[in-house]
């Protein structure tokens, strides 16, 4: 391995956070961009030859290493590690509705959910899966609220528009005012 | 004696008492149940359905699915009126209903997903990640009672001087002190607070003529003047000024 493969790989390994490409770059500043996109690749390749544990994962617009899959089981089954608790059904809604609407204020989410937001909002914001993303135009300047790089990490996206398209979904929003029109 | 058993075609459906994330949610599932059109729900069928569930599940007190099941009734009584023949104008009035199903029901796929992919997602662990500490299992203590009181008498012997504090009520004379203001302000144009308190006052003192100043200051009586902050301020006649 070059010596800034090395590097990057140390940064990684210190990191309990996705490093973007830019702050890789600090690290070394005779360093070019295409550098670390190499020195990355190098380390992808030597991961990827199975002669590890661990993968360099592409995720939340950087890189992470992250243990295989494939151990997953045997690692929770010694209890080393824990799972994060899962998010509810109610959080999960609210979350998706944030990510497609973003940014998006509370009286958007409470109509499309039909339930008052006010809890779950806070405990996805506690949980930094969402944060503040400006101020609506709205009467008393509603906080207007978008995801984070928590919640890219949370689903394993590279970035927002990884996220599912609308048409590639089972349902659509099919029914057009024309067809409910008699 | 059996009692008689009406397959009521009307009644025949089964909610589950799982958890329903909100009122949309448990009318998608009875409006799924009938397997119909969403955009022609048999509106009286569902609304009847609706208030039997969230009677059933012990919602009927939560105002979220309070205002569903009033819209269904509004909605119900709308498709009950007549209906000019060859009015093209007339909209469904389930139409928007529909609406806010699909999108909901769209909301629930994305969020299906997110719980596939997150899933997915934690079978790979971060480095960094802190398990927490596990608590230490209680080793079971053996001691005999003279253990105990030799332990005892260590630890209170460990006790550095024991401060006590003894709390004295002493009620403020606000009114005494300033009667004394007044007294010691009577023939002087100004003089400073600790005139009034003299060497060595006694909180409560200080307090009470402190309050008493206040209230005259309040009432015009006199004037206070500090030159900087925390110096020393200075009580002033207001009368004496006037006079002068």
């Amino acid at each position: 391995m070059k010596k800034l493969t090395k590097l990057v790989e140390a940064a990684l390994f210190s990191a309990s956070a996705p490093i973007t490409i830019s702050d890789l770059e600090r690290l070394d500043r005779d360093a070019s961009l295409k550098d670390i996109e190499d020195s990355l690749l190098e380390l992808r390749e030597h991961y990827g030859n199975f002669d590890h544990g661990i993968e360099l994962v592409e995720v939340a617009e950087g890189y992470q290493i992250l243990t295989l899959r494939e151990f997953a089981d045997a690692i929770l089954d010694a209890q080393l590690v824990t799972r994060p608790r899962k998010l509810s059904a109610a959080a999960m809604e609210t979350l998706a509705i944030i990510a497609y609407r973003q940014p998006v204020e509370r009286s958007e989410i409470e109509e499309i959910r039909g339930v008052v937001a006010e809890g779950v909002i806070r405990s996805l914001q506690d949980r930094g899966l969402i944060a503040p993303a400006g101020r609506g135009e709205g009467l008393g300047r509603p906080i207007l609220y978008g995801t984070t790089q928590a919640f890219l990490e949370l689903l394993g996206l590279k970035d927002i528009s990884e996220l599912p398209r609308l048409d590639e979904l089972s349902v659509a929003l099919s029914a057009s005012p024309e067809t409910l029109e008699r | 004696m059996t009692e008689p058993r009406f397959d009521d075609s009307e009644d025949a459906f089964v909610v589950e008492l799982e958890d329903f994330s909100g009122p949309l949610d448990l009318l998608l599932h009875l409006v799924r149940l009938q397997e119909v059109e969403i955009t022609d729900i048999p509106i009286a069928k569902i609304a009847s359905q609706f208030l039997k569930a969230i009677e059933r599940l012990g919602l009927n007190q939560a105002a979220d699915y309070l205002e569903m099941a009033a819209l269904l009734l509004r909605i119900k009584i709308q498709m009950l009126l007549p209906r000019p023949i060859g009015d093209d104008t007339w909209e469904d009035p389930r139409a928007e209903l529909v609406r806010r199903l699909l999108e909901y029901e769209q909301i629930k796929e994305i969020a299906r997903r997110f719980v596939e992919q997150a899933e997915y997602r934690s079978a790979q662990f971060v480095r960094g990640w802190l398990p927490p500490e596990p608590e230490p299992s209680p080793r079971p203590i053996v001691v005999d009672v003279e253990d105990l009181l030799r332990t005892v008498e260590e630890v209170v012997a460990s006790i550095p001087q024991p401060i006590m504090h003894r709390v004295l009520v002493r009620p403020l004379d606000v009114e005494g002190a300033r009667e004394r203001i007044e007294e010691l302000i009577k023939h002087r144009s100004s003089l400073t607070f600790k005139a009034i308190v003299g060497e060595n006052p006694s909180v409560p003192d200080v307090l009470s003529a402190f309050l008493a100043l206040l209230e005259m200051a309040r009432l015009g009586v006199v004037r206070l003047a500090q030159r900087k902050i925390f110096n020393t301020f200075t009580i002033e006649n207001e009368e004496a000024d006037k006079a002068g």
